[in-house]
């Protein structure tokens, strides 16, 4: 899901309503028309279809990992490196 | 502030420590609820999430995932396919669209047969692209098949949008654009008509974030003031949909009936307003919409407003695009699939017949389609 991958905004068009964002290190052209107003150089986005959606903020989504980290601390150590080592063998994506 | 880290951001989403630690948690709240948990995905990239993780055999018995229909090509109907057809083969066009779409065959052909037949069929990334394809021929008229949901529509408002204001003459638009709340509300009222044939009750939603990253999770309050519905906004990655799981199954617990955001680092309850803004300059809604398998639904999709009757590539080409319905294979089981009421694995043809390289149904043809997440993930690769 392309929508989950934040991508950084280098330049503005502000004439064609474009940005060049970088998205883990591959540039691209996007239409920026939703959110116009608001973007700046150095801003956060997510982007679906060629279109930057939002600007993130970084605090929101350092705030969401912290709650999974709260969630792993919860565990009890046994369980806690159980969970982990299981982990492991899950490909990811 | 804490400089942010691309990599942190994503890499914990995925974590499989962190999905099994919620799966724990899901586990022991779960022993609380009186019956089992009907959960339905709306979006095919939900369901691609579970499939691909696992996510499924991580829970207990008691919850169960129902696969949806949020996958804009698997519902596209034969006829609409066969109107991009009919519009590639016509003199002097290009026909450009989205993804998967060129691969699905309606009653002639598919998009990609149209072109090996020496159409100028073109697929494109973002339709921002078609505006380029639009500005580089100018003596050609470029059709723009859209299709998708709200996360898809106001792209198509942009594209339109940007072409008025370059003064782009040679575009125009065939608009098959869906709604969720619509879909939603049929499924619950259809499976509430056929409880005989299935028992299960839909008890609760989790719908797609980056449709209410647009149109805001607001779209979604009907569900638990009117029709008794739980609905949890979340994200693709498999940590936000068990967190998203979770959310729901402690509602059930707490006996409560709740819209809540489990993606809240990009999704409001308003949405992006300046792209609503954008949708409602340029479309207007359909009356009737015919989805694959699922019939007539009202109100259920959009279409150019009347005054850009000009650039409807609809009413633009209505002579030559025929409206007759056209049945499914007989075989094929999508219909049911994407009323939530069959698993894929219940189809006779499912991974025999009917595989990703010989598709019978939309739903084995888009990677977003619950045959193709099943045959992809379920060992049949
Ligand atoms: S396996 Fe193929 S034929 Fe069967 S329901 Fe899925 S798409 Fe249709």
């Amino acid at each position: 899901m392309c929508l989950s991958i934040p991508s950084k905004v280098v330049d503005i068009d502000r004439d064609e309503v474009t940005a060049i964002v970088d998205t883990m290190g591959v540039k691209r052209k996007v239409g920026i028309d939703f959110i116009a107003d608001e973007v700046k150089k150095g801003d956060y986005v997510l982007i679906h279809i060629g279109y930057a959606m939002n600007v993130i903020s970084e605090e929101d989504a350092l705030d969401s990992i912290d709650t999974y980290r709260e969630i792993l601390e919860l565990m009890e150590e046994e369980e806690r490196k159980q969970t982990i080592m299981d982990g492991d063998r899950c490909d990811g994506r | 502030m804490v400089k942010l880290e691309l990599k942190d951001l994503y890499d914990k989403f995925r974590d499989p420590a962190t999905i099994k630690a919620l799966a724990a948690l899901i586990e022991k709240e779960a022993k609380r609820l009186s019956g089992p948990l009907n959960i339905m995905e709306v979006c095919g990239g939900h369901t691609h999430t579970i499939m691909k993780y696992g996510l499924k055999q991580l829970l207990p018995e008691s919850i169960r995932f129902i696969h949806g229909p949020g996958c804009p090509v698997c519902i596209m109907p034969k006829e609409r396919i066969d109107h991009a057809y009919i519009l590639s083969q016509q003199e002097n066009v290009i026909l450009a669209t989205l993804g998967d779409m060129i691969k699905v065959p309606g009653s002639r052909g598919s998009l990609q047969q149209a072109r090996s037949q020496g159409a100028d069929v073109r697929f494109v990334y973002s339709p921002l692209d078609v505006l380029k394809i639009a500005l580089e021929n100018p003596d050609k008229t470029v059709i723009f098949f859209a299709i998708g949901f709200e996360t898809t529509t106001p792209m198509t408002a942009a594209l339109l949008d940007q072409a008025r204001k370059q003064g782009v003459k040679n575009l125009l638009f065939h608009v098959n654009h869906v709604t969720v709340p619509e879909v939603m509300k049929e499924l619950i009222d259809s499976r509430d008509k056929h409880v005989d044939s299935y028992n299960n009750r839909i008890d609760a939603f989790i719908g797609p974030s980056h449709v209410s990253v647009i149109a805001g999770a607001k779209i979604y309050e009907p569900f638990p003031k009117k029709y008794d519905r739980s609905v949890v906004v979340s994200g693709f990655e498999p940590v936000d949909v068990m967190e998203g799981v979770l959310m729901l199954v402690k509602q059930f617990v707490e006996d409560r009936c709740d819209l809540q955001i489990q993606y809240k680092r990009s999704v409001t309850m308003e949405g992006n307003i300046n792209a609503q803004q954008l949708i409602d300059r340029y479309f207007q809604k359909r009356e009737l919409f015919k989805w694959r398998g699922l019939g007539n639904i009202p109100w259920s999709a959009l279409m150019l407003r009347d005054e850009y009757a000009e650039m409807d590539a609809e009413r633009v080409y209505a002579d030559v695009l025929p409206i007759e319905e056209i049945e499914d294979h007989k075989l094929c089981i999508c219909g049911d699939i994407l009323r939530g009421m069959a698993d894929p694995t219940e189809c006779q043809v499912f991974g025999t017949a009917c595989k990703p390289s010989s598709p019978m149904g939309s739903c084995m043809v888009s990677s977003e389609g619950a045959c193709a997440a099943y045959y992809k993930y379920g060992g049949l690769m």
